[in-house]
């Protein structure tokens, strides 16, 4: 065919793009709609000129900020200590009932149907059989009292109990070497962090707040207690457990807070 | 001979004072979220972003100018040895009078080279202020990865407590530094275009150069 005889141009590279890329991010090319592109960029216009602020630089300013927070990420990845212990604290020190919060109040709460309530699992894991709740409370427990910092600053001591993540991820037979754990709760809240965290050795899945059933407002039947982040990475209501290789972001990164928010 | 402040100290205060006040103003952005003190809120108009995320990611941005260009200072005081040569010695006496004498407007600053008592221990303690607040807030970020630092400050509220206090310091410093610079519009004028040519030689050496050299 002429075509292949064609000599190649300086410019064109040798190899093609690598075809795995397209694959990879198929559901994001997917989603960028032609005529959303479009209407979107239409009205965007329309709003620069009539507010007469310039949006382009302001989104500038955000994605530079956002680099800036992923860069800390790998900052906090690399000073994280997977054999630091967080301080623990004596019985006496526990407040109950635990601190509510959530991104809604707590008369919004709904709580989780116990009778039909499963924990799915997904991804990178060798036995996706889903867990009932009598088979979580089968499992060896254990028991954490720590520190939950949210990052708005204020900080309340709390008495967690049930299976360690890292022994139950091992017993599921989840790729330890992955990148990711991310935990899907009931309400649409999601929330994503690095494997060393997950594998710390006061991380836990929590049926019990001080040596009882975990209450509905506070992660009924099962939430993350992780000594190691703050308050926003240890979701509650937990119905699904992912393990994966592709960044799964979470509810709070979406709006702009830091990723890996380690302790 | 080289100018009292060589560009590379003119760069390093302007970039510290964009740092500082980036790191102020998000900051009372971050502490709005979950105040210290009931009766204090910090407007909107001097906060920077608009919600306590974008406060937070301009803090941990700005902490890492303030930090290396902040290091960079320390190293190059210390080095050069402009420290030793501007900053020191402190006699407590000195202080004392010419306090007082800064409290009655009688205080003198005719030779911008030579900085006087006042000028000394309030230079050398924002300094301190500074490393100390970086301290707290390194124990606020990480109160797990470094708890000894967490622990310095009782807890995480005492750490938290501590680099409010921090701030209102550096703050009142600013103040006082802002006013004195403006009330002698030379020293500003100085920090801009690098002020009167100084030796900057340690005496010792300074007395045994061949006054050909000079």
């Amino acid at each position: 065919m002429s075509f292949l005889r064609r000599p190649t141009s300086l410019f064109r590279p040798r190899r093609g793009p690598d075809q795995s890329l397209l694959t990879e991010n198929r559901a994001l090319i997917e989603d960028i709609d032609r005529r959303k592109l479009l209407r979107g960029a239409v009205s965007l216009g329309a709003l620069s000129m009539l507010t007469g602020c310039d949006i382009a630089e302001q989104s500038q300013v955000q994605s530079a900020l956002r680099s800036v927070s992923s860069f800390n990420d790998w900052v906090q990845a690399r000073i994280f200590d997977p054999n630091k212990l967080a301080p623990t604290y004596s019985l006496d020190q526990v407040v109950k009932p635990p601190r509510f919060n959530a991104y809604y109040e707590i008369e919004n709460v709904k709580p989780v149907d116990l009778s039909s309530w499963k924990l799915e699992l997904s991804g990178l894991i060798a036995d996706k059989r889903p867990w009932s709740l009598d088979q979580i409370h089968a499992l060896p427990e254990q028991e954490v009292i720590i520190k939950h910092i949210c990052v708005e600053g204020w900080d309340y001591i709390g008495q967690w109990s049930g299976p360690n993540l890292r022994q139950f991820l091992t017993q599921i037979g989840a790729d330890l070497t992955a990148k990711y754990v991310a935990f899907h709760g009931q309400d649409d809240y999601m929330e994503s962090i690095d494997m060393a965290s997950a594998l710390h050795p006061q991380t836990i899945l929590a049926t019990k707040y001080a040596g009882e059933p975990i209450t509905d407002p506070f992660g009924a039947p099962l939430r993350l207690r992780t000594a190691v982040k703050l308050g926003f990475k240890n979701p509650k209501w937990i119905r699904a457990i992912e393990v994966t290789n592709t960044y799964p972001e979470g509810f709070w990164e979406k709006q702009g807070f830091n990723w890996f928010s380690g302790l | 001979m080289k100018k009292m402040h060589p560009v590379v100290i003119r760069v390093m205060h302007w970039t510290n004072a964009i740092a500082m006040i980036i790191m102020i103003m998000s900051g009372w952005k971050i502490y709005n979220d979950e105040v210290i003190f009931g009766f204090l809120h910090f407007p909107d108009a001097v906060t920077l972003g608009p919600w306590a995320q974008h406060g937070l990611q301009w803090h941990f941005f700005g902490m890492w100018v303030l930090g290396l260009n902040g290091l960079a200072y320390l190293i190059y005081g210390l080095v050069t040895g402009r420290f030793r040569r501007l900053l020191l010695p402190i006699s407590p006496r000195e202080v004392i009078r010419e306090a007082l004498a800064a409290a009655r407007f009688r205080l003198q600053h005719a030779d911008l080279t030579h900085y006087n008592a006042v000028q000394k221990t309030l230079y050398v303690g924002v300094i301190l202020v500074i490393i100390l607040q970086v301290i707290s807030g390194l124990a606020i970020w990480k109160p797990v990865q470094f708890s000894f630092l967490t622990a310095l400050f009782y807890d995480f509220q005492g750490a938290r407590l501590a680099h409010f206090f921090g701030m209102t310091a550096i703050c009142l410093f600013m103040v006082v530094h802002v006013a004195l610079a403006l009330l002698v519009p030379k020293t500003l004028l100085a920090m801009i275009t690098g002020g009167p040519r100084v030796d900057d030689r340690p005496a010792r050496r300074r007395a045994s150069a061949p006054a050909s050299n000079m």
